[in-house]
């Protein structure tokens, strides 16, 4: 039973301070806070490169509960900020777990806070909007000071941060096609569902220039997740103008969807508290079917703003009607704010990758 | 897709009466489902046996056929209503087996009446065993390898090359009767005969057993759109080889990492597709606890117990949304009722656990065995909610009414190391308070994870509760450790118990809401639960709507168990209803996932708590109530009356002190003597030295009964010393702190009276005669209304009687009495100032709203003002029976010998203008197959020996060939009733009963004894032996009177005229 745990501090852009333990890491990190209500998949949720530069809370009380393994991550370590939980769980159960969520952390360097009531907090976000904060270990910190920082704190360079430095190759058994895939702070499982269906996948870095892609002549692109705010990303939205001419079919997630749609003359804005777990219902208007969808982002394509010349809205959420995919008409592209990769998550919407590797053969047909 | 426009009149068939794994959870299903099709303005056509159940009501549907669930019954009501539409998938099994018997046989579409949900060949591929396997097969999704057989000897062959242990599971029956698991080819036999017999389709499954695996469901809803989604997850704490049914259950799912869950998921869309099912789907999986191996188990295509407790745990309504699915609508046009913003096409995401504990009857049937397996047992259970296992689970042991406020229970700390860990397999009962001594003595996590494969996760958060509980006895109890242990679940007086130090700084409990989004979006009809927190979300709920209204909180009555059922929801549902109708603001408490009670929506907002004093009390303190109603909860809520009367709590109706007053044996007493009026004589006494005293005094026969009871708990007719020896023992195996009660035992006729009284006046809606006398519980017995056989001195006696005792005891509600008619005098033997069992069965046949016209009496609208006289209501000109129906085929050696200890599990109606053609329906509905040729056996006891003589002839002079056992064969063929004889079972001859019931010669068999419950005695393996044959077996003359006349009247239920009950006048 754990006890005497050194306590822990979260210090709220609006001077609210809420007292919990401490796991992971000691010290003080600052970041942007937000809630995930994924009730499965904290280790996916920890390795996602789209939470870089953030603070996340999860909603299920329980985590921790099957241990950490070598296997689920969707990256090779963590990029957000800081964790927060109600309760992790310090004697795991499963055939798989390797270690505890605790010692993950550790490992990994990040700050964690626990023992605190996370559905008061949750509900903070929902009716003030993404908010920043504070984690401290720190007894002794300094309320004002930390206030400052929080107040001046934006994710900044998000994508810059998490992009791999030089392209990588990955094989698949059979070499049927040739996909590229933009690592904006791609999750493994996005390519390991193009290896699986017989793409040799080439991850990029995120400012890879349409001649370079020429050089490397893919059967398709793939436009991976990835975080921060897309209209920071002026250079690759450029590229992207560029490479959109080289007529390759185009497949783009999340961050990816939403660098597409600028690239297209479409406007991105903030939602007030974005939409981060694995119960979101998305509309495919084409199908006039719901499927629930694995989504983690904070900005959303606004519908309307997308000139009607290039493509249409193919996908709304079905709470909230934003924007949830693209399916362009002067171009073979589309794209998805959600995650048809899953991981954690629901699957239902892998068969996008089918329509991709559909849309690559129908290009060579 | 809209409603389609080709519906007008929908039918829809309930689940029929409480069994043992078809249980109150389609009487909310149910009433989801009727009142989902009135919204949309759809004329609704009821049929349901069961006369107690909410959704029989006439609130719920436009006609209500409260007729037997027979295939002709259904036919025929079609023929009567014509209804363009039957919704099959809400009335659990029965509703949904009778109507792919209708659409199977083209009656459907010969009456043009569409089926709605769900069609036969899809339900075949998830019921037919083999079609099923092939079905998973053909998808790839996993199964076990099995085999249907029909014969016993294709079940050994099979079994033998699988290899041992395998699991029978029978085709078609309920909650998996007739099935188990068989370690060698002597059980796999015994099994096999069972299971053969009771598939209505003469087809078992014989599968290799994979206990240990984890047990995984998930509850899955799609749409003619092909929109799925899955509702829950649940995991099993007991692993695969216990019915889910039986096994303390967590929802969501905990030790599955994302890839396990997802895959299950996944899995479970793959077969709801594949089955094309519109509406709710259960889907059961079995997942290898070191690998990613798993199989599908079992596929319900229906609304199930699961889809109730998965409703409630998550808050997203699966029956209200299937029904809307069934009449047309999608998944992505039906809103989601908790939020009101967001619709039925998501996944609820939970920000708490819940834990579902079962309620088993072995405190009513101690001779039954408690091994958990393949076959339900429970008769209901709890659930709770908490912000983590640990408060979850302590607070659904408590809530369970198992007479412990922890995982301790006491009969285990006298017991060796040795005993405790030899309990811990196979599992039972009380298998988790073995699991948690176990831990306390010193056994490791592992070692206990290998005798019983339960999860280790479970396991190390009960070693958490026994850490702490170390803790408590052994430090200071600081602000820190006490916080501590109230977030893991642990009551004051519980904390103060196990720490033997004061609380220095109590606590009250915080409230949060179930909003099925995780609080990603407000909610409009949230429920909640209690925890210990900073934010109180029910207070702040209260103070945001402001409705200015009083409010009223209603207690529900917990657990369904053996005498007290579903009846208590309805009467506390009612309550509800009547209390919002007349401005207040209303509140419910209860913990039971399978009532309507608990339906998000009923009352004005719900607590999911247990209801213990601490409990109820944090709810009070909260809420801050204008008052409270005890009255239509059962024993549960009464028992909370004294408490909330010393918290200054408003007692709506009743008060504590007439409660009190009617309980108390010697208040009691005192009552009656004000009153002069007579009840057989009786002492208290705590020891058996003082009771056999007194029964030497009242002579034998004598009547034992703890004081404070429900249900007849605990209940025996003593004749000698000998019983009364036996029975103390059992009954001083717990602390007594009550007496027992000991009265003169009068076998004369019972009669039931339900009155509702103000103060002033008092109305009694109709008087009920019992079939059989006196000595069996008034709840297995059937009752009759209007009363057949009462003189009109004795009517009036009675009548009289009721109102001073009402007057006296200060009734301000409903008032329920027993009284026994003895040799032409009326005698009281019990008063309860609460509902009772027969409110709802009275109030439908008499077409007085009881708990209606009672509450507004609470809320201080009299009897004149609603129009009533004092008295007794003139007869209707219907009779009526309430029959009531066991489940004794799904406990083993239990006798089913009927007492003064209750025994059935719920009831059926059968209504008519005679009493006989009542009665044939009320049998018939009770699953009693009347045939009218073939043999009985009698072997009665010596005191009945007389009486038989006439009964048996009327079945001689009927044809039928009859046998009895020695003693009672000397005494027919005596009077010239021409009789064979049975051999004594013990002595093992050729010819005994058991041999005469294998060899299909006997009906019917009437069987009394003296002494029965030891299940080796010749007499209950004889009456077991008709059960598990499914041969109509009574255990009282009256009611094998009763049967004969009915039997001679040579009708069918064909012959009866059928009643739409909505034409009763309301009166």
């Amino acid at each position: 039973m754990l006890q005497n745990q050194k306590k822990a501090w979260l210090v709220l852009a609006n001077g609210m301070v809420l007292e919990g333990k401490s796991m992971g890491c000691t010290g003080t990190v600052v970041g942007e806070i937000v809630f995930a209500t994924g009730m499965t998949g904290y280790q996916e949720t920890l390795t996602d490169p789209s939470y870089y530069g953030q603070i996340v809370i999860q909603t299920f009380p329980l985590v921790g509960n099957y241990g950490i393994n070598s296997m689920d991550g969707e990256s090779q370590h963590c990029w957000l900020k800081g964790y927060i939980v109600r309760e992790w769980c310090e004697v795991p159960s499963n055939f798989r777990c390797e270690e505890t969520l605790d010692v993950f952390l550790k490992q990994q360097q990040v700050i964690g806070l626990y023992d605190v009531d996370t559905r008061h907090l949750t509900k903070i976000i929902r009716e003030t909007g993404v908010m920043n904060g504070a984690i401290t270990t720190d007894e002794n910190y300094v309320k004002e000071a930390l206030l400052e920082q929080i107040r001046a704190f934006s994710v900044k360079d998000a994508v810059k941060s998490v992009t791999c430095p030089q392209p990588e190759e990955f094989p698949s058994l059979d070499h049927t096609r040739k996909v590229v895939l933009f690592d904006f702070g791609y999750k493994f499982n996005i390519r390991r569902e193009l290896v699986k269906r017989g793409c040799d996948v080439i991850v990029v870095p995120a400012y890879t220039t349409a001649e370079q892609i020429k050089q490397l002549n893919p059967d398709g692109i793939m436009l991976s997740n990835g975080p921060g705010d897309p209209s920071e990303n002026v250079e690759i939205v450029e590229n992207l103008k560029e490479i959109m001419k080289l007529n390759i079919p185009i497949f783009g997630i999340c961050l990816g969807h939403q660098l597409m749609a600028l690239a297209n003359g479409a406007k991105t804005e903030k939602l007030k508290y974005g939409h981060r777990g694995a119960n979101q219902p998305v509309i495919d208007l084409d199908l006039d079917r719901t499927f629930v969808t694995s989504q983690n982002h904070g900005y959303a394509v606004i519908s309307d703003s997308l000139p009607k010349e290039v493509g249409y809205v193919s996908h709304k959420n079905a709470n909230d009607s934003s924007c949830e995919g693209v399916r362009y008409t002067h171009i073979p592209a589309f794209t998805v704010q959600f995650h048809p990769e899953a991981c954690g998550g629901p699957q239902d919407t892998a068969y996008l990758f089918d329509e991709f590797i559909a849309l690559m053969d129908k290009k060579e047909g | 897709m809209p409603l389609r426009k080709d519906l007008k009149k929908v039918m829809v068939i309930g689940s029929g009466p409480i069994v043992i794994g078809q249980a109150a959870e389609f009487d909310y299903a149910g009433t989801q489902a009727c009142r989902a099709l009135k919204e949309e303005g759809l004329e609704v056509v009821l049929v349901n046996s069961n006369p107690a159940t909410i959704m029989t009501d006439k609130a719920m549907a436009d006609k209500i056929y409260i007729e037997p669930l027979t295939l002709d019954c259904v036919k025929r009501i079609i023929e009567i209503e014509k209804p363009d539409s039957l919704l099959s998938t809400l009335g659990g099994q029965t509703g949904l087996t009778l109507s792919m018997q209708l659409a199977k046989e083209g009656f459907l579409d010969s009456h043009n009446v569409k089926l709605l949900g769900a069609n036969p060949e899809t339900i075949d591929k998830a019921e037919d065993r083999q079609s099923f396997k092939d079905t998973m097969e053909s998808i790839g999704e996993p199964v076990i390898p099995s085999k249907v057989v029909t014969t016993v000897e294709d079940a050994l062959d099979f079994a033998e090359t699988i290899g041992y242990p395998v699991i029978v599971r029978p085709a078609f029956t309920l909650g998996g009767s007739g099935g188990g698991i068989a370690d060698d080819p002597e059980q796999l036999r015994d099994i096999a005969i069972n299971g053969l017999r009771l598939s209505p389709i003469t087809q078992v499954l014989i599968e290799k057993c994979i206990s240990g695996w984890k047990e995984i469901e998930f509850e899955v809803i799609r749409d003619s759109k092909n929109n799925v989604i899955t509702v829950c997850s649940m995991e099993n704490f007991d692993p695969v080889g216990v019915h889910t049914g039986d096994s303390i259950v967590i929802a969501p799912a905990v030790t599955l990492s994302d890839k396990e869950y997802q895959m299950l998921r996944t899995a479970s869309l793959n077969i709801i597709n594949e089955l094309k099912v519109e509406g709710g789907c259960n889907c059961q999986f079995a997942l290898h606890p070191e690998s990613m191996e798993y199989a599908v188990i079992e596929v319900n295509p229906r609304v199930s117990r699961s889809s109730a407790l998965a409703s409630k745990a998550t808050g997203y309504p699966i029956a209200k949304v299937a029904a809307k699915i069934a009449i047309g609508y999608s998944l992505d046009e039906i809103v989601n009722a908790v939020t009101g913003k967001t619709y039925a096409c998501f996944e609820p995401a939970l920000d708490y656990v819940v834990v579902k504990w079962p309620k088993w009857p072995f405190d009513k049937f101690v001779y039954a065995s408690r091994k958990l397996g393949t076959q339900m047992k429970a008769t209901g259970e709890v659930m709770s909610i908490g912000s983590c296992f640990e408060q979850a689970i302590m607070k659904s042991v408590r809530g369970a009414e198992l007479k412990v406020d922890s995982l301790n229970l006491p009969k285990l700390e006298k017991m060796s190391t040795e005993e405790i860990m030899a309990n811990l397999d196979p599992a039972h009962d009380e298998r988790c308070f073995y699991v948690f001594e176990a831990l306390k003595r010193g056994a490791s996590v592992e070692e206990i994870h290998q005798i019983t494969k339960i999860d280790e996760w479970f396991l190390e958060k009960l070693n958490n509760l026994v850490k702490l509980e170390r803790r408590l006895a052994s430090e200071p109890l600081t602000d820190e450790l006490y916080l501590q242990a109230k977030k893991w679940g642990y009551l004051d007086s519980v904390i103060e118990r196990i720490s033997g130090q004061k609380i220095q700084n109590p606590r009250t409990a915080v409230f949060k809401m179930v909003d099925t989004c995780a609080g990603e979006f407000a909610a409009q009809t949230p429920y909640f639960y209690s925890t210990y927190d900073t934010e109180n979300e029910a207070k702040e709920f209260i103070e945001s709507k402001n409705s200015g209204k009083k409010r009223v909180i209603v207690f529900g009555s917990g657990p369904i168990r053996i005498g007290q059922g579903i009846e208590f929801d309805y009467c506390s549902v009612h309550c509800v209803w009547s209390l919002k109708k007349l401005g207040y603001e209303t509140v419910i408490c209860n913990n039971n996932p399978e009532t309507v009670s608990t339906d998000f929506d009923t009352g004005d907002r719900l607590y999911f708590d247990p209801l213990t004093k601490e409990d109820v009390k944090n709810i009070i303190e909260t809420e801050k109530p204008y008052g409270v109603v005890v009255q239509f909860g059962g024993q549960t809520a009464i028992s909370l009356t004294s408490y909330l009367d010393q918290l200054g709590v408003r007692i709506l109706g009743t008060c504590a002190d007439s409660i009190d007053a009617a309980e108390d044996r010697e208040r009691f007493d005192e009552v009656l003597e004000r009153c002069n009026i007579p009840r057989p004589k009786g002492e208290t006494v705590f020891t058996a030295e003082e009771a056999k005293a007194a029964a030497a005094r009242l002579e034998y026969p004598v009547l034992l009964r703890p004081s404070y009871v429900l249900g007849g708990q605990n209940m025996i007719i003593a004749h000698s010393d000998q019983d009364v020896d036996e029975y103390m023992a059992i009954i001083t195996r717990t602390k007594l702190e009550n007496p027992v009660l000991i009265d003169k035992y009068m076998m004369g006729t019972e009669v039931e009276v339900d009155a509702i009284c103000d103060g002033e006046r008092f109305v009694i809606p109709g008087i009920m005669e019992h079939v059989e006398r006196a000595g069996i519980h008034s709840g297995d017995s059937i009752s009759v209304y209007p009363a057949q056989h009462l003189s009109k001195r004795i009517v009036d006696t009675i009548v009289d009687y009721t109102g001073k005792l009402a007057f006296d005891l200060k009734v301000r509600g409903l008032v329920n009495i027993q009284y026994v008619v003895y040799r032409d005098e009326v005698y009281v033997i019990e008063v309860n100032p609460r509902s009772s069992r027969t409110i709802p069965y009275i109030s439908k046949v008499t077409g007085v709203p009881m708990v209606d016209i009672a509450t507004r009496v609470m809320m201080g609208i009299s009897l004149k003002e609603q129009g009533y006289e004092s008295g007794l209501l003139p007869n209707a000109d219907h009779v009526a029976v309430k029959v009531p129906v066991f489940s004794f085929e799904k406990l083993n050696n239990v006798d089913n010998q009927l007492g003064p200890e209750m025994k059935s599990t719920g009831e059926v109606l059968g209504i008519a203008k005679t009493l006989d053609e009542a009665l044939l329906k009320g049998l018939a509905a009770s699953g009693q197959n009347l045939v009218h040729s073939g043999g009985v056996l009698f072997t009665v006891r010596d005191a009945d020996k007389a009486e038989l003589i006439p009964i048996a002839e009327k079945f001689h002079d009927m044809g039928f060939e009859l046998y009895a056992t020695s003693g009672t064969a000397y005494t027919l063929n005596k009077a010239m009733i021409p009789t064979s004889l049975a051999t004594k079972i013990s002595e093992n001859r050729p010819g005994s009963g058991i041999d005469l019931i294998e060899q299909g010669k006997i009906q019917y068999v009437i069987s009394t004894s003296t002494k029965g419950r030891d299940p080796h005695k010749d007499s209950v393996r004889l009456r077991r032996k008709a059960v598990e044959r499914g041969i109509v077996c009574l255990t009282s003359l009256d009611t094998a009177n009763a049967l004969a006349d009915c039997i001679a009247m040579k009708k069918t239920i064909n012959d009866v005229e059928l009643v739409d009950i909505t034409t009763i006048p309301e009166r």
